[in-house]
């Protein structure tokens, strides 16, 4: 047969065609499975379903071992976009005991939600009753792509201490983009050591790997678990608060507002931390907490607002102390020095009341009578001291560092969210006042007495007592003693020292000691105890005034220093005495049925006449109030009792 | 008698071409071994258990390792003799499955004996492939004249008619790879490049019909400035014609300068109103150019050109109206002008996912966990490329597809070493057969043909797939093994 050469050279095009096909398709083959990796995480997410595995949140003791907050399993339902099928809604509705509609804006409102994927698991409906969960258990075969998934629910063993204890929410937006660790749904702290404590009490959360099938079906685990992850459970709290005597202190408040801070001088501990009025923590848990923090907020008397920490008060007389010990180390006085009252200190016009005490008077029984006298004529030699310190700013810039140095003017560092630094003016800001070198002693005298514009937490005032205690020094005030597993975190520990010499406190001591025993607090003098203190009562420009008490006991080896605040009840000895005192016998002596009578007849006095000033239902102290005159405004009227 | 015969089988050991069977069995292993693989479940038995895919397909593997073995036992002549009446036999076969045959997924195509199904359509490759061998082969015979094209088209239409009447389009498509056949025994290479014209015309029509230019589908002003080209370049080197070719050339440029001029200043300028009269008056100049050139060459490019204005305008009509809305869905799928991963599109994406998430190295042997948890469909027949993809990789891939290439050489090498006509046009109707099936096949599941539901010779599981590319591969190779015998024709 003939050949043709030419039509042979044909099979190079039919060659060729072969050989390009082939090349196109490796370079295909280049991109999909050498260049793009998305294929590759496409795969595992059809594959392998994450399951995640919630750690159980740690638990929370009092320093008695007491067992304060503790787990009970709740359960979600979520479900899986994706994987949803058809199913039978009616089923679905009856099973869950909702209504058609409920459903429908249920899921309208997850899908509206910022954090809605198809293919993630979202919350569907969550805390769902034992019961609910029963049920539904029973049938979730029948609604492929739904699951229920165990979640943890607080539980309070105590219905106090929530100002303390805080609670958990659901996470939103922000925490999530914040914080890698949170998934939609997930729950996080969000007051009190809840929240501060969050990475500790949260734990470390876990996860299983299965295998799932084009149809939704669970094959198995994957690698037989084997790279599963368990989920490490949160770190159990222990707490310096004493729960019996925060639930004491919970029910000598009822009926007023303000609060009791009780410190372990030695060590900082906070023993009791009491802000009135407050709620049951186990409100803010649960299907109601909505509605339950909703109303909480809405309350005019403000319970969320934990007034231990976060309120700033005039500290009033309790801030008498501080003074003697700033003259004292300044030399401007020694504890002979004396100075006059003329039923007040009386001065170019100016003047700022007292009451009948002999006169002059040196430091001890000043602190004894709580005279304002000497301390407004203390706290003028030193600001006019100019042979000293050159000008009453410079003075005053060497006042103000002093009171920091005993923790005014800025946070002591409580291990809780949104504490208060209170208010210690400088030199600049009484420039800004009143222009440069134009104010002298006389035009701040307020401040020696705690009023004007110094501003203290509780907690300070409670601090100040504890450095008084212990005699020139604080231990940063923590309400978390240890946690299980850790230990103390370091900046619980840390000691600050004042800058005043110790014997000065020595001399202090003396005065409070004397202000129990034969002075304005001696509803404090409790035979055996050796309680030292200062009352205080604070103007304010809201109406009546504050009742103040700070003391600690026993004198030579205090045990508990306390602050008790209660809002527009008058003169210190009225409320804030007779607390401190229940307070600290409930703590040094325990429990006893007197002690509870006591109690509950202090219960029962209620002060809330907020915030109407003019009008006050705690009668039987207004008579004694005095009056005094002021001649400036930012002068404020002297106080004492 | 004896004696004869053992002469003849050392003959036949010989000159029997051990490369092209070493490839055969690879791939049939490899393809058993991948069907396990595909169709492994967390819980199940053996690669050889009976009631499995991965079992059958060794069954039927090792039954085919012996018709492949009694094929080339059989005498050259025997295929020759009776070519005629086997492909006479297959269209009877095929015309009355369209009538007894079950409906299966909507297709007629099987015929059921008991347990056993088989697919006629896989068989009467074969029977074609011999009948149009013994036609060129035929004394006297050459691709000359419309009534010998006519005959050799025929043969190959009508098996394509008859699987479409079964309702298994693709395997009717895989007729029209015959074509090659008939351009290497001397049909004009023109209707190769015209063909490769019109599916690029197709896909760049619909490809671009959502966008608009100048007022009409951007994939038909593109389609129209690609006739132009095409006009100017087959003046050029086909027609070898400088003068008409540089004349057209710059009567388009000029167009080209006033549309874009006009446009400019704001006129708007529809484009049917630009392209057509542009290329209608060039071709009118053709028409007279045609008399003082190449009358034939020029002629053709004429009709080529217009030829292709007639097709544009009815490529999307045809689109349409004449393909049912599935296929039109996959084609649209393929071009990537819809996404529809819950339908059409889920088979081809999954099946890239499975492919991409393979890497280089792959996941391993049954590592592949989108062929394991059946997110790909058909995983074990027609997208079984994915399993390889997933578990071996881009090395594996790559492999499978270098095998594919090897056979398809050979036999080309084969068939030009054959002398005889029969030979050579059987062994490039095998050739044609799997190039088809590779492209096709290999091609939608790396999404870049359409979905066409055809297997991966040797490697998809099917009892009827394997042993009809069996039969076509051996009856090749004892055609071949005798060509020394015939070598003088």
């Amino acid at each position: 047969m003939r050949k043709d050469y030419n039509l042979e050279k044909r099979r190079l095009v039919i060659g060729g065609f072969v050989v390009a096909i082939v090349l196109i398709y490796i370079a295909r083959l280049v991109q999909l499975q050498v260049l793009d990796s998305t294929y590759k995480a496409n795969a595992d997410s059809n594959a392998f379903m994450e399951k995640v595995l919630y750690p159980s949140r740690g638990l929370i003791y009092d320093r008695n071992d007491s067992l304060v907050v503790y787990n009970v399993p709740e359960y979600d339902l979520v479900m899986i976009p994706k994987d949803v099928a058809q199913f039978d809604t009616i089923d679905f509705c009856n099973t869950l005991q909702i209504s058609r509609e409920e459903l429908e804006t249920r899921l309208q409102e997850m899908k509206k939600s910022r954090s809605y994927s198809a293919f993630t698991q979202q919350v569907l409906m969550n805390h769902l009753t034992p019961e609910d969960y029963g049920r539904l258990q029973e049938k979730l075969y029948r609604f492929p792509g739904f699951f229920v998934v165990q979640r943890i629910l607080r539980q309070y063993n105590y219905p106090v201490a929530a100002n303390v204890l805080g609670d958990i929410r659901e996470v939103n937006a922000k925490d999530i983009e914040n914080d890698a660790y949170y998934r939609p749904g997930d729950y996080t702290g969000d007051l009190g050591i809840e929240k501060s404590y969050e990475t500790w009490l949260r734990g470390v959360k876990g996860k299983e790997i299965l295998i799932r099938d084009a149809t939704g079906k669970i094959k198995g685990r994957y690698n037989d678990g084997a790279d599963d992850v368990a989920p490490i459970a949160g770190n159990n709290l222990r707490l310096s608060i004493d729960i019996g005597l925060q639930a004491y202190g919970e029910m000598l408040m009822q009926g007023k507002v303000g609060a009791i801070v009780c410190i372990e001088p030695k060590t900082g501990e906070i023993l009791a931390l009491v802000s009135s009025p407050t709620y049951d923590p186990s409100l803010l848990m649960g299907r109601d907490r909505g509605k339950n923090y909703r109303n909480l907020v809405n309350n005019r008397l403000k319970p969320l607002y934990d007034r231990s920490i976060m309120a700033a008060y005039p500290p009033g007389s309790t801030f008498k102390p501080t003074q003697g010990l700033i003259f004292l180390q300044e030399g401007i006085i020694t504890t002979s020095t004396v100075f006059p009252c003329r039923r007040g200190y009386v001065n170019a016009g100016l003047r700022v009341g007292c009451h009948g005490h002999g006169s002059p008077i040196p430091l001890k029984p000043a602190l004894q009578t709580s005279c304002n006298a000497y301390f407004c004529w203390g706290f003028k030699y030193m600001m006019d001291k100019r042979s000293k310190y050159g000008s009453t700013g410079k003075a005053f810039e060497v006042w103000k560092n002093h009171m920091v140095s005993m923790g005014y003017g800025y946070k002591l560092g409580i291990d809780m969210p949104g504490e208060s630094r209170g208010f210690i003016p400088n030199t600049a800001f009484y420039d800004k006042i009143y222009g440069e070198g134009r104010w002298v002693g006389q035009t701040i005298i307020s401040d020696a007495i705690g009023q004007g514009e110094i501003l203290a937490t509780p907690l300070q005032i409670a601090n100040l007592s504890a450095t008084i205690a212990n005699r020139g020094y604080y231990i940063t005030p923590h309400v978390v003693k240890n946690i299980e597993g850790v230990g103390v975190l370091k900046k619980s520990f840390e000691r600050h020292d004042t800058d005043i010499d110790k014997r000065y406190y020595t001399d202090i001591v003396e005065g409070m000691r004397m202000a129990v025993l034969g002075g304005t607090c001696t509803g404090a003098n409790i035979p055996g105890l050796d309680v030292c203190g200062k009352t205080g009562t604070a103007q304010n420009p809201h109406g009546r005034d504050h009742s103040v008490f700070m003391g600690f006991a026993p004198m030579n080896d205090p045990k508990i220093a306390v602050c008790v605040y209660v809002e527009n009840a008058g003169f210190g000895a009225a409320y804030g005495v007779p607390i401190g005192a229940l307070m600290i016998q409930r703590y040094l002596r325990g429990n006893s049925p007197g002690l509870q009578a006591r109690g509950r007849a202090m219960a029962s006095r209620h002060t809330i006449s907020y915030p109407k000033p003019k009008k006050t239902t705690g009668t039987r102290i207004d008579k004694n109030k005095k009056q005094t005159t002021s001649k400036s405004t930012s002068i404020g009227d002297g106080s004492k009792e | 008698m004896e004696v004869r015969n053992e002469d003849e089988n050392t003959n036949l050991l010989r000159s029997v071409d051990w490369f092209t069977i070493i490839l055969y069995l690879i791939m049939v292993v490899a393809g058993a071994v991948s069907i396990y693989a595909a169709t492994y479940d967390y819980d199940k038995a053996s690669m050889f258990d009976l009631s499995e895919y991965s079992g059958k397909q060794f069954l039927w593997a090792g039954l085919s390792f012996l018709i492949g073995f009694s094929l080339l036992l059989i005498d050259r002549r025997i295929y020759e003799a009776y070519a005629y009446p086997l492909y006479g036999f297959m269209i009877l076969l095929l015309i009355v499955t369209i009538f007894i045959a079950p409906d299966i997924k909507g297709s007629r195509s099987w015929l059921v004996f008991g347990p056993v199904s088989l697919q006629p359509a896989e068989f009467a490759k074969t029977a074609t492939a011999l009948a149009l061998a013994k036609l060129f082969s035929t004394y006297g015979f050459s691709l000359n004249g419309w009534r010998n094209y006519a005959i050799a088209i025929a043969i190959i239409l009508l098996p394509i008619l008859c699987i479409i009447l079964e309702k298994e389009t693709g395997s009717a498509l895989v007729y029209t790879s015959l074509i090659f056949v008939l351009y290497r025994e001397g049909m004009s290479g023109f209707v190769l490049f015209a063909a490769l014209m019109a599916v690029v015309y197709f896909v760049v029509v619909l490809k671009f019909a959502a966008i608009t230019f100048m007022g009409i589908p951007l994939g038909m002003a593109i389609a129209f400035i690609m006739v132009m080209v095409l006009i100017v370049a087959m003046l050029l080197i086909y027609c070898r014609s400088w003068i008409l070719g540089r004349n057209v050339l710059l009567g388009y440029i000029a167009a080209g300068l006033l549309a874009g001029g006009l446009t400019l200043a704001g006129v708007h300028v529809n484009g049917y109103a630009f392209f057509l009269p542009v290329i209608i008056l060039s071709l009118l100049y053709l028409l007279w150019g045609m008399l003082h050139d190449d009358l034939k060459k020029v002629l053709i490019t004429i009709c080529f050109a217009a030829a292709s204005l007639v097709f544009l305008f009815t490529v999307s009509l045809a689109f349409n109206h004449v393909l049912e809305p599935h296929q039109q869905t996959r084609i649209k799928v393929t071009l990537g002008i819809e996404e529809d991963l819950r339908g059409a599109g889920y088979n081809v994406n999954q099946s890239k996912i499975a492919i991409g998430s393979g890497g280089i190295t792959g996941k391993g042997f049954l590592g592949g966990t989108q062929t394991k948890l059946k997110y790909v469909p058909e995983q074990h027949t027609d997208f079984i490329f994915c399993t390889i993809g997933e578990e071996q990789g881009f090395v594996g891939s790559v492999a499978v597809l270098l095998l594919f290439l090897a056979l398809i050489l050979r036999i080309i090498t084969l068939a030009e070493r054959n002398h005889s006509t029969f030979a050579r046009v059987y062994a490039y109707c095998v050739a044609s057969i799997l190039i088809f099936h590779l492209c096709i096949n290999i091609g939608m599941v790396i999404g870049l043909c359409p979905v066409i539901g055809i297997p991966l010779p040797f490697f998809s599981y099917g009892g009827s797939s394997l042993w009809g590319f069996t039969f076509l591969l051996f009856i090749l190779l004892r055609i071949d093994a005798d060509r020394g015998n015939y070598g003088t024709w």
